[in-house]
């Protein structure tokens, strides 16, 4: 069935966006083929994004750890600092094609509306991002970045005032602005063709990992690791992998301060089917369907739900799903930051806290990567503050 | 299916919308009450939801107002089940697909039936996907209402011929709200419904006014207020089934061509 995934995914919107769905797919089908549009996304990702990505040895972890050997795909090295920008290019891009003079877009940590804030100076086209008001003073940093790169940002007051309220409310806004406007979902997640486009765009993490392991190694990782909200730098650094049984794929959760507390995000280990922005997947709700308020500290994994295709993976037993708490994340971030020097955002020391726990029971020959999917520049005010630390301007 | 058969006969119909529980459920069984003895010839019943999304911010603020005062979809029920002693007047609700997919809609829908609901109007659930719940419709009885929005088009015979009861035109682009104006031609999209089946068109969304109603009514066969009545709830709370009343009335006799 068209843009399932097993049981999860499909369409499940307003009749007002159906036709806009239509088109957006019929584009996209015919762009993913297209040399023209296919020449210019790969010259923006290599010569703007800055991609290939770095796969980094990270040999003191690696020694530290005392296990598997530790590889960090780095997106955030990419241009804005987060692996956001690979989908945003190829959305943007697509955008301009289909005739779209503005974009949208929700965003939780601030990563994505960076992103589609950055392509859409860059490919001269009206943006406008909606992020939760809590979100916009967690990363207060990130909104101003936005502002200076010529985006509208609208901190959204309705809900719990995070992630899944900014997408309800760009939802809105998308309804109201069909005609110029294209909505730039930021995940894997959405009505279709949205989780399948943005695998698409993503999914070149994982084409380049498996290309410079192999130069590398001569082998597949055992396991690769990331986190997961919607999960768009989880099914970037999976996709390719699927089809490769001996590698573990393994999505880190937001726990919060715990997947048995009321004060988390853990899809996977808390939720229940349901139907959602868009899309037939799990979801953290009440028995009657209401969405339950999630928490976690990283405001890009604080999203009640997960991309369908990860609940299909979730299904099937290709995947594994695990909770990481906030203080595990937050001890990664630091461990990571004194370690390797490298500081990753919060969202990614999910990954890392999960990594720590891994390699020490896996063997010397065998190999981890863990998607460094953004830079914690953002997070380091929010961060100190969780320590208690007084940060003066 | 018959008290659904009898909204649109030989009359232009005015259907209102509150969102049950707003402040309680009460209330919300008075309102329709006294909607009913002031003409509406089918009431919309909205479960609140945690995420509207295609709602504006009255219907928004209903919804949680609703939800804080302990309002669930067993409740409603009930609600419905104490509402059909008393009156005879069709009834609808409103729900986003989560409610009806989480608590099970089979059982859903055999609620619907045992409590007295005729039909169920799903925002979020479009042609496409209304396989989700189309056979537990039909096996207890209870119409689902197909929506066509001004960015139909050329779908809007393939959703029209399938299309039971009577069609929700969404006037205009956007969510539910007041509106000054509404710009869609409204004539045009009925008229490709009719071309496609021989089914009463009702317009929501945006409408408030008299003057709106009854514009509305001279080119379709009902009118569908949410928003405004909402507002009149959040302004008087437990004292509005007065005020609503009144407003309804009024609404019905512009629709009616009678004012």
């Amino acid at each position: 069935m068209k843009g399932r995934f097993g049981a999860h995914g499909g369409q499940y919107v307003p009749e007002t966006l159906m036709n806009a769905l239509i088109e957006i797919e019929k584009a996209y089908d015919f762009y993913k083929n297209d040399a023209a549009f296919n020449a210019e996304l790969n010259d923006l990702l290599a010569n703007y994004a800055g991609r290939p990505s770095l796969l980094y040895d990270a040999a003191r972890m690696t020694k530290d750890l005392g296990g598997a050997k530790i590889y960090l795909k780095r997106e955030d090295l990419n241009h804005t600092g987060s692996h956001k920008l690979n989908n945003v290019l190829g959305q943007a891009l697509l955008a301009k094609k289909m005739g779209k003079t503005r974009v949208t877009a929700e965003t939780g940590a601030g990563q994505h509306g960076v992103a589609t804030a950055t392509a859409a100076a860059l490919m001269d086209m009206e943006c406008e991002i909606f992020m939760g008001r809590e979100d916009t003073e967690r990363q207060a940093l990130n909104v101003y970045r936005m502002e200076l790169l010529g985006a509208r940002v609208h901190p959204v007051t309705s809900g719990t005032m995070t992630l899944k309220d900014a997408v309800n409310e760009a939802l809105r806004e998308w309804t109201a602005r069909i005609g110029d406007t294209h909505y730039i979902f930021g995940s894997v997640m959405g009505p279709h063709p949205f989780p399948t486009l943005v695998r698409d765009f993503q999914s070149v993490i994982g084409r380049e990992v498996k290309a410079q392991l192999l130069a590398r190694e001569g082998k597949l990782p055992d396991a690769c690791v990331a986190c997961v909200g919607g999960g768009s730098n989880a099914i970037g650094l999976f996709y390719d992998f699927i089809g490769d049984p001996s590698v573990r794929l393994i999505g880190c959760e937001a726990a919060g301060l715990g997947a048995d507390t009321a004060r988390t995000a853990a899809t996977i280990a808390t939720g229940t089917p349901g139907i959602f922005h868009g899309m037939k997947s799990y979801f953290c709700q009440d028995e009657f369907g209401q969405i339950a308020p999630v928490y976690s500290i990283s405001a890009g994994l604080d999203y009640p739900g997960i991309g369908p295709e990860h609940a299909h993976l979730h299904d099937i037993g290709r995947a594994e799903y695990v909770p990481v708490t906030d203080d595990e994340a937050v001890d990664a971030f630091e461990y990571l930051s004194r370690l390797e020097g490298i500081i990753p955002a919060i969202e990614s020391a999910h990954a890392v806290a999960y990594a720590r726990k891994l390699a020490p029971a896996m063997g010397k020959e065998q190999i981890i990567v863990i998607n460094l999917s953004g830079r914690g520049d953002k997070d380091v005010a929010a961060i100190a503050r969780y320590k208690g630390v007084d940060l003066h301007e | 299916m018959s008290r659904l058969g009898d909204v649109f006969k030989n009359k232009k119909a005015f259907i209102p919308f509150v969102t049950a529980g707003d402040p309680k459920l009460e209330t919300t069984e008075k309102l329709v009450l006294a909607m009913a003895e002031a003409g509406a010839d089918l009431v919309e019943l909205g479960i609140p939801f945690s995420d509207p999304v295609a709602e504006g911010v009255v219907i928004q603020r209903a919804d949680e107002r609703a939800l804080a005062a302990g309002t669930t979809t067993d409740k409603i029920f009930e609600s419905v089940r104490r509402i059909r002693q008393k009156t005879d007047v069709p009834l609808a609700l409103m729900t986003y697909i989560n409610p009806i997919f989480a608590y099970g809609p089979g059982k859903f829908m055999k609620n619907c039936r045992d409590a007295g609901v005729d039909a169920v109007i799903v925002p979020d659930l479009p042609f496409e996907e209304k396989g989700e719940i189309k056979a537990f419709c039909g096996a207890y009885g209870v119409t689902l209402v197909s929506l066509i929005a001004p960015t139909s088009n050329e779908r809007v015979a393939m959703i029209a011929r399938e299309a039971e009861g009577f069609v929700y035109v969404v006037s205009s682009l956007g969510v539910t709200g007041v509106r000054s104006e509404i710009v869609t031609d409204l004539a045009a999209m009925i008229a490709l419904v009719k071309a496609a089946k021989d089914i009463p068109c009702a317009v929501g969304f945006g409408i408030s006014t008299p003057e709106q109603a009854r514009k509305i009514a001279a080119v379709a066969d009902g009118a569908i207020v949410g928003s405004a009545i909402v507002k009149i709830v959040e302004q008087y709370g437990e004292a509005s089934v007065d005020p609503v009343r009144d407003y309804v009335r009024e609404m019905k006799r512009a629709v009616a061509g009678e004012a």
